[in-house]
């Protein structure tokens, strides 16, 4: 996932922040239009058995500054009106905030349209397969965010796809992304997926057996998700305010807000 | 302190030139204020350490000691705040020592700001130094290429901004002792919960010509809520190839411990 | 060429449990992506109950552990006993910190207990010798956002020595499987007063 425009604002792995190159002063510069920026943002999603939970704080940056504490990350496609009444599928986008409300009001357009087109919902799947190509359509000029898309499949079962920026995605169990990915996507794996961890007793070193994944219940999914966030909060300056949670079952999103460290 | 080694300079320019990027410092983003009040000065900072985004020390001490009656707040690069400070505490204690005189803060600023300008502002320490003495209370502010103000209010770091706001909102002439320390540490509030770089707890120093009280975590409004499961894992969850236990019984086995009494223990020193 | 932090890749964490620490290593070493041995541990024993951990530039890693590996036998010969742990954390901060504008490219963490009072005592520094005295666990290495993740997540205090065991080297297992330029086994050390255990963990080889 190299940087695609040159002279972009890049230092290494991890950093949203912008820093000036070091050998800038001596030569004569030209004033170039960055049409990017980073607005920070974490988002999460699991799937289960019969639902899915994506979670988002709404925490808004730039730099060292908040632009604001409440600016949701999560969207409700499909549905019925601006309100999306009914909806089944929850995209969350992190990154670059402008992107990111564009790309939903495109997925959201397309969404509601094949309603009117075919009279019936557009399945997960499809939705996710459009996404990819949307994100895909840019591949020149893309759309500086990390999706994850979230609902339930053709068989009621929780889905969950997650994307890079220029589309290529995957059918996921759990997925972090955005600035505190790395700090939450371990935990995940280990308290999720059960990584690294076997049965007590079952063996000495290599004859081991490894505690095997199963779904989890709602309940406890629900309660790993909102320790992943208050951890990356401790850690993390650009993660905090707020968490917003959708629940997406059979009966319908249902929506969740809790408030998260302010420092 | 035996001054700098260069030796490993030249290696790491060369690095650099091959398009390495320079080691990453732990820096206190920080915010830090100081106010003057009538018969003293309070300084205080927020306890956040960042090495990029990431929160390295959630409750670092930016306040340090540089002699009974100065106390400084530092901000930038956490290694030159807290070694330029001790290098001051321990070159005005002998200073001190050698005229017979208390420690005068604009000593300790003089010798703050010969020190930093001599390194260019490659020492990246930005300071604001107070203290009382036989003169009267004082406060400055020093940066890292060796300039230096003094006022009856400031702030630096990158929560100076929203630090000063409250300030000059706020702040007027001849406050007591106990107002400046509220003003203050609303100052380093409005850095904590409006700038990314500041977080955590508020520490204070109140200085007057008697005595100098730090007043450790003196608010704490970011304390983490208690988490919702229990991760402890049960014993055996981890797959381990090989154990060796190292005990200290081979070394105790030639040792023989001998209880003292208190008055026994007494008498070793007279 | 990225930065030397990162070309060797590396990951080590301690953490304080009730009346223990413990501090943990990976086993690899790198060459940006080509992983050249499994077998390069960053934990070295200091004495009977201190040891450090060293990340980042290997030829620094060789370099700063066999330097304080001097020190520290001078340090026992002038003052015929052995250091203890916030005496050795002051040692490597000043000893890093003399190297101000030329460092070495190293992440040392320091575990131990204080044999006088029986504490505890963890610390981390960055590559100029800022020391960071932590309460619960420290971090360093290429894992070390992952680390933090972790030890965030899954730390409590007043873990005895099998608890602390178990919680120290799940952080770190998770951690190095989400970071390609560690993992490939680790090794963990139990610190108590009377007592280091040492275990090899099984870890992904890849």
């Amino acid at each position: 996932m190299a940087s695609i425009l040159p002279g972009a604002p890049q230092e290494g792995i991890g950093y949203s922040f912008s820093q000036a190159a070091p050998n800038a002063a001596s030569e004569p510069r030209q004033h170039s239009f960055y049409p990017y920026s980073d607005n920070g943002g974490t988002s999460l999603g699991i799937s289960g058995t019969d639902f899915t939970i994506m979670a988002a704080d709404t925490r808004n940056v730039s730099g060292y500054s908040i632009n604001t504490r409440y600016s949701p990350r999560l969207y409700l496609i499909g549905g019925e009106g601006p309100e999306n009444k009914g909806a089944r599928i929850v995209l969350s986008v992190v990154g670059f905030t402008a992107d990111g409300s564009a790309l939903k009001e495109r997925l959201d357009n397309i969404v509601k349209m094949y309603k009117y087109h075919h009279g019936k919902p557009m399945s997960v799947s499809a939705c996710a397969q459009r996404l990819s190509h949307l994100l895909y359509s840019k591949r020149f000029f893309p759309f500086y965010v990390s999706a994850i898309l979230g609902g339930l499949d053709e068989e009621g079962k929780g889905a969950l796809y997650s994307y890079d920026y220029v589309g290529s995605y995957e059918r996921e169990q759990c997925r972090s992304a955005g600035a505190a990915s790395s700090l939450i996507m371990p935990f995940l794996d280990n308290q999720v997926n059960f990584k690294n961890q076997y049965q007590p007793g079952s063996g000495t070193g290599h004859n081991l057996q490894a505690v095997v994944a199963e779904p989890l219940p709602r309940e406890r999914v629900t309660q790993l998700v909102r320790d992943a966030f208050t951890s990356a909060v401790e850690r993390h300056i650009e993660v905090g305010d707020g968490l917003q949670m959708m629940i997406i079952t059979k009966d319908g999103v249902q929506e969740k807000y809790v408030e998260l460290k302010k420092d | 302190m035996g001054g700098f080694d260069f030796s490993n300079h030249n290696r790491n320019v060369a690095l650099h030139a091959k398009g390495m990027p320079l080691p990453k410092a732990t820096s206190t983003g920080t915010t830090i204020v100081g106010c003057l009040f009538d018969g003293g000065v309070v300084i205080a900072a927020d306890t956040r350490a960042t090495s990029g985004p990431i929160v390295a020390d959630k409750n670092c001490e930016k306040l340090h000691y540089i002699a009974p009656n100065i106390w400084c707040a530092g901000a930038g690069t956490a290694a030159d705040t807290e070694f330029t400070t001790a290098l001051m505490a321990s070159n005005l204690e002998l200073h001190s020592l050698s005229t017979g005189r208390k420690p005068r803060v604009v000593t300790c600023m003089t010798m703050l700001k010969q020190h930093l300008f001599r390194y260019q502002g490659h020492i990246g320490a930005y300071l604001v130094v107070a203290g009382c003495d036989p003169t009267g209370s004082h406060l400055f502010t020093v940066h890292a290429h060796g300039s230096t103000d003094k006022l009856p209010y400031v702030t630096m770091g990158s929560g100076s901004l929203a630090a000063m706001s409250v300030f000059e909102t706020s702040w007027q002439g001849n406050m007591t002792r106990d107002e400046a320390v509220k003003l203050c540490s609303e100052a380093i509030m409005a850095g904590i919960f409006n700038d990314l770089g500041s977080g955590s707890n508020v520490d204070v120093c109140v200085i007057t010509p008697e005595k100098a009280t730090l007043l450790r975590n003196y608010i704490t409004p970011n304390v983490r809520e208690k988490k919702l499961r229990n991760y402890k894992f049960p014993k055996g969850t981890t797959a381990v190839l090989n154990e060796k236990v190292i005990t200290k019984e081979d070394i105790s086995k030639y040792v023989t411990v001998h209880e003292l009494q208190d008055d026994e223990a007494m008498d070793v020193d007279s | 060429m990225g930065s030397p932090f990162s070309m060797n890749g590396g990951a080590c964490v301690a953490m304080v449990g009730k009346d223990c620490v413990g501090i943990a290593c990976d086993l690899r070493l790198g060459m940006q992506a080509l992983t050249v041995s499994n077998n390069f541990p960053k934990i070295f024993g200091i004495n009977d109950s201190v040891y450090l951990g060293l990340t980042g530039l290997a030829t620094d890693v060789a370099t700063v552990s066999d330097l304080f590996r001097f020190k520290v036998n001078m340090y026992r010969l002038r003052e015929e006993r052995n250091i203890s742990p916030d005496t050795f954390a002051n040692l490597v901060s000043t000893s890093l910190y003399e190297r101000r504008f030329g460092p070495y490219f190293v992440s040392p963490v320091v575990a131990g207990i204080n044999q006088t009072s029986g504490k505890p005592f963890i610390c981390g520094f960055d590559s100029i010798g800022c020391i960071d005295f932590a309460k619960d666990f420290i971090v360093s290495g290429t894992a070390s956002d992952q680390l933090f993740g972790m030890c965030e997540g899954l730390y409590e205090p007043d873990l005895g020595p099998d608890e602390l065991f178990e919680t120290l080297s799940q952080a770190l297992l998770s951690a190095v499987d989400r970071d390609a330029l560690s993992g490939w086994g680790a090794h963990v050390y139990i610190i108590e007063k009377d007592k280091v255990t040492k275990r090899l963990l099984k870890g992904r080889q890849d």
